[in-house]
């Protein structure tokens, strides 16, 4: 190992998502890099991807893409627009708002939003 | 008015009827004309006919030459798809107009059909005047007006080695570019003892004349044709010449002036001028009142026939005035033309010649690169006319100047840069009256009513004509409100580059804080602006001190899926994996291991478009175990995830091919590994061809190399895809070292220099000066920037690490190499598949519904 990665030593928090009545533990806060996601296998087998954009900030939205079917959301790339932060769908680049998981380029399609606590 | 006699219902409203012989370029302007004064059936006020005798509707006949750049005839149309319909108007292509009843009111066309008028309109043109020599009838004698002569010569030209043009003037040497282009080797035979007589001086026909004889073609000035021979089966097989020469020909073209076709308005009695042409007064009407002539076919009132576009317009534009009411004179105009001739700009305007009394010229001539420019200046001071040969830019804003003082010393205006001048004299200069555009007589002041360019073609049609005021409008619009890359940067790629290389910047986040729009500061970027910047940091990684390593650090965050993971997402969310294979060449031992790999993941295997071997359907916590096994076989990532180098194909060359003159395969290795994971702005592909029959296609390569004889020839700027594009000659019979200098140049100019996802044949194609100014870059060095540019290539080189090898050996960059965050060892139960042809391919169901079914974490290995 001869470079340093991403790991913010002052995130020693974990993330948990709202499942159900219950609070699901995701990972540690470190294992998160600004601007990308992570996948989470939910109990019921469904998928959820995880994001923290610059400041710090975790959001969590369905892991699937509405356009085509596949579980690929948490591997888009991040970016904000007009201060609010979207993830640009990986597959055919379709950009879904990561606060209510409403997509950007198409008033029709929208993608589930998870509660997610980072603390 | 007599009644009509024909069965069309319109003919018997009240509306009278407007007959126009000829559909050529000022056929149609005269049609529009009438159609902007609403004077067509569309309207209700006049039924509207119009006899063709081309097989098509009008075209434009000053570009003609351009159907050998590859425009197809309906490229060239000037008629808009549904003009006719749109305006009623009734157009009869391939049926000319064969007499007029003039005391009848009546034309009768060559189908029979008679049609009588109100008003008729003659624009039947010109034809090409062929000189009375003997044998100019011959087989293989041609004359340059219409495209069915243009395609006669094309066929004829396969079966040829030598063509002749009879005439050195502006169509002759059209015609003789043209000859050139279909491969023959042509002469150009003209009486007067300059080319272009007619537009050029002295000065300038003899800078045009050095000029084309280096392009190859062979000028004979001062000698007549005095005969054109044919051999035993009448094909033509040569020229005698006034001086007593003669050449060996296969075809000629006659190219000697034109003639006013007037013999519809003879016939039936029009006055005609002794030397051609028929008589029509101010408002273009000839001795008949209810009968207009307009365009090359008319003798204007001041004595003059035009074989110009712009007078014909103006023509066109006075007659439909007069026509619907108004009152309209064309008294005569200018023949100030600008084109472009085999590549060489010409241009003269006003009195070129310097006929004017007291007139001087100020002449600057530069015989070595081919520049003449002459301004003619009355004695007090106003601009008279001039030449421009060579470089002929300036003459957007000098016309419309012609008849004014000179803000500033002529002799400033012809010198060239570096040598006291010349000053800048922007369009700005100009006063708002100034035409800008002489073909449709479009002042600045209506141009500059609007601020876009599409805008002004539109409502006012500067800029269709001849098209040389475009770049004079473009310097009148207000610049782009933005040319930045996104709505995160003002600024473009090559600017982005050019601040990341000067200011060292190695991180995103600084580059965005520091040079981003300011709302989008302290954001997070886009994802447009993120594996752009990735990418210029990542290809200036050696030389500005960011970390070779794509993956590494905030890096990390802009790559695109495919970089993120070194490879490349397919539609079920898996991955395929390239790795490289130098050139094409492969041990048995290694395509074995390729082999085993991909039946021990069960991996779809196929070769792909680009001739590589890809194996598809890895989930994302395979690719790690699968590149363990490839790099320990000696394999290194083929770069297929990114915008950089993929591969260099090559033909097996001079080692195994009886053909071979080189040895492709070597270079090909060694290109391939001198530029693998370069980042670029797109992805790059080369090929190496070990003798001209290129195999290895080569010209359909960003980068192709063909064996010489003597060394390589370098082509650059093809591709395949969507809208292919055979790659240009850059340099030839290059020796090794010459050949991989030139490419670094060539690679590192284009990486500095073009937009975002913008591949060498476009930005060769946008970029100012095109080829010749890239050529004059990495070959002449004319910026001072190769020895720059060699040292960029020469850090990639150093600093080339293999991205998988660097990844495997390291556990915390294994790290991301996971599935699910929650549950490391899980496979993705949504990635399945299903059997096709003895391999596997996505199960494209099982990711059709609205949600994945509800599935436990067992049983999902696939």
């Amino acid at each position: 190992m001869t470079t340093a990665t991403i790991t913010t030593a002052q995130d020693t928090g974990s993330v948990r998502l709202a499942h159900g009545k219950d609070w699901l533990t995701v990972c540690e806060r470190g294992l998160l890099t600004p601007g990308r996601g992570v996948a989470v296998l939910l109990p019921d087998g469904d998928q959820a991807a995880v994001f923290m954009d610059r400041a710090g900030q975790v959001y969590a939205i369905g892991n699937r893409d509405p356009f085509t079917g596949a579980y690929v959301l948490s591997r888009g790339l991040l970016g904000s627009a007009g201060g609010r932060p979207f993830v640009a769908s990986p597959l055919l680049k379709q950009r879904f708002d990561l606060a209510t998981g409403a997509c950007l380029d198409d008033e029709e399609a929208a993608v589930p939003v998870f509660t997610v606590r980072a603390d | 008015m007599p009644e009509p006699s024909t069965p069309n219902a319109m003919a018997h409203t009240a509306v009278p009827t407007i007959v126009v012989v000829g559909h050529g370029m000022v056929g149609q302007r005269f049609l529009e004309a009438l159609a902007d004064r609403g004077l067509t059936p569309a309207a209700g006020a006049a039924r509207v006919v119009v006899l063709c005798e081309e097989p098509r509707p009008a075209y434009d006949r000053v570009r003609l030459t351009s159907y050998f750049d590859g425009r197809s005839p309906e490229d060239l149309s000037l008629v808009e798809p549904d003009f006719m319909d749109r305006h009623g108007i009734e157009l009869y292509v391939g049926d000319p107009a064969e007499s007029v009843d003039r005391a009848g009111r009546t034309v009768t066309a060559r189908s029979g059909a008679v049609f009588p008028y109100d008003t008729l309109v003659l624009a039947t043109g010109s034809y090409p005047f062929v000189p009375p020599v003997p044998g100019k009838d011959a087989r293989g004698c041609f004359v340059y007006r219409t495209i069915e002569d243009l395609l006669a010569i094309e066929e004829y030209a396969k079966g040829a080695a030598t063509g002749a043009v009879v005439g050195g003037g502006l169509l002759g040497l059209e015609a003789a570019g043209a000859l050139k282009g279909l491969g023959l080797s042509t002469h150009v035979v003209e009486f007067a003892p300059r080319l272009m007589p007619v537009q050029v001086d002295e000065g300038g026909g003899a800078a045009l004349l050095r000029t084309i004889e280096d392009m190859g073609l062979t000028v004979h000035t001062g000698v007549g044709t005095q005969e054109v021979t044919a051999g035993e089966d009448g094909a033509v097989n040569g020229m005698a010449l006034s001086d007593g020469s003669s050449l060996d020909v296969d075809l000629v073209v006659f190219s000697a002036g034109v003639r006013p076709r007037d013999q519809l308005a003879r016939q039936c009695g029009l006055a005609v001028g002794e030397r051609g042409g028929i008589v029509v007064d101010e408002e273009c009407r000839t001795s008949d009142p209810a009968v207009f002539a307009i365009g090359e076919c008319a003798l204007a009132a001041d004595g003059r026939v035009y074989g110009l576009v712009a007078p014909g317009y103006e023509m066109a534009l006075a007659a439909a005035e007069v026509i619907a009411g108004g009152r309209s004179a064309f008294t005569g105009a200018d023949l100030s033309t600008k084109l472009k001739l085999l590549g060489v700009d010409v241009a003269s305007f006003g009195d070129a010649h310097g006929a004017a009394e007291g007139s001087l010229d100020v002449v600057y001539s530069d015989a070595r690169s081919g520049v003449y420019k002459k301004l003619v200046i009355g004695s007090d001071g106003t601009l008279l006319g001039g030449v421009l040969v060579g470089d002929a830019d300036q003459y957007g804003t000098l016309r419309p100047m012609t008849g004014t003082v000179l803000p500033v010393a002529p002799e400033q205006l012809v010198l060239p840069a570096g040598a006291g001048g010349p000053v800048a004299l922007g369009p700005s200069a100009l006063p708002d009256e100034a035409v800008i555009c002489s073909c449709h007589n479009v002042t600045k002041g209506a141009i500059c009513e609007h601020t876009a360019l599409p805008e002004v073609k539109k409502c006012t049609k500067a800029g269709t004509g001849c098209g040389s005021c475009l770049k004079v409008i473009g310097q009148l619009m207000p610049p782009p409100e933005d040319a930045g890359l996104c709505g995160c940067f003002p600024y473009s790629r090559s600017e982005l580059y050019e601040i990341v290389r000067t200011l060292e910047v190695t991180s995103f986040a600084e580059l965005l804080d520091s040079h981003g729009r300011a709302e989008a500061r302290g954001g997070d970027g886009c994802e447009v602006c993120k594996p752009t910047v990735g990418s210029v940091i990542a290809s200036l990684a050696p030389t500005v001190g960011a970390s070779g390593y794509v993956l590494d650090g905030e890096q990390a965050a802009l790559q695109d899926t495919n970089d993120h993971f070194l490879a490349n997402l397919q539609r079920n969310g898996s991955y395929s994996i390239v790795p490289r294979i130098p050139g094409g060449e492969i041990t048995p031992e290694k395509l074995i291991v390729i082999g085993e790999v991909a039946r021990d993941f069960g991996l779809y295997t196929k070769i792909t478009g680009g001739q590589r071997i890809d194996l598809f359907g890895a989930r994302v916590d395979q690719l790690p175990l699968i590149w363990t096994r490839l790099v320990d076989a000696g394999f290194e990532s083929g770069h297929a995830y990114g915008k950089s180098l993929r591969t260099v194909k090559s033909c097996v060359g001079q080692t195994w091919c009886r053909y071979g003159v080189q040895d492709s395969v070597r270079m090909a290795i060694d290109l391939e590994l001198r530029y693998r994971g370069l980042r670029s702005p797109h992805k790059l592909k080369s090929a190496v061809s070990g003798c001209a029959r290129e195999c290895a296609e080569a010209r359909g390569k960003d980068f192709g190399i063909i064996a010489t004889a003597q060394g390589w020839n370098l082509y650059v700027g093809g591709n395949g895809g969507a809208t292919p594009r055979h790659a240009d000659l850059l340099a030839q019979d290059l020796s090794d070292a010459e050949l991989v200098r030139l490419i670094d140049r060539f690679l590192m100019f284009y990486i500095r220099t073009a937009d975002r996802l913008e591949r060498t044949s476009a930005w060769l194609e946008r970029i100012d000066g095109g080829l010749d100014h890239v050529r004059d870059v990495v070959v002449h060095d004319s910026l001072g920037l190769c020895e720059e540019l060699e040292r960029l290539m020469a850090d990639h080189v150093a600093g080339y690490r293999d991205e998988w090898a660097e990844t495997i050996n390291d556990p915390e960059r294994l790290r991301r190499f996971v599935t699910f965050v929650n549950a490391p060892d899980a496979p993705d139960p949504s990635v399945r598949f299903v059997p096709e042809r003895d391999q596997i391919k996505p199960d494209l169901e099982l990711l059709a519904g609205p949600v994945l079914a509800v599935r436990t974490l067992e049983g999902t290995a696939s």
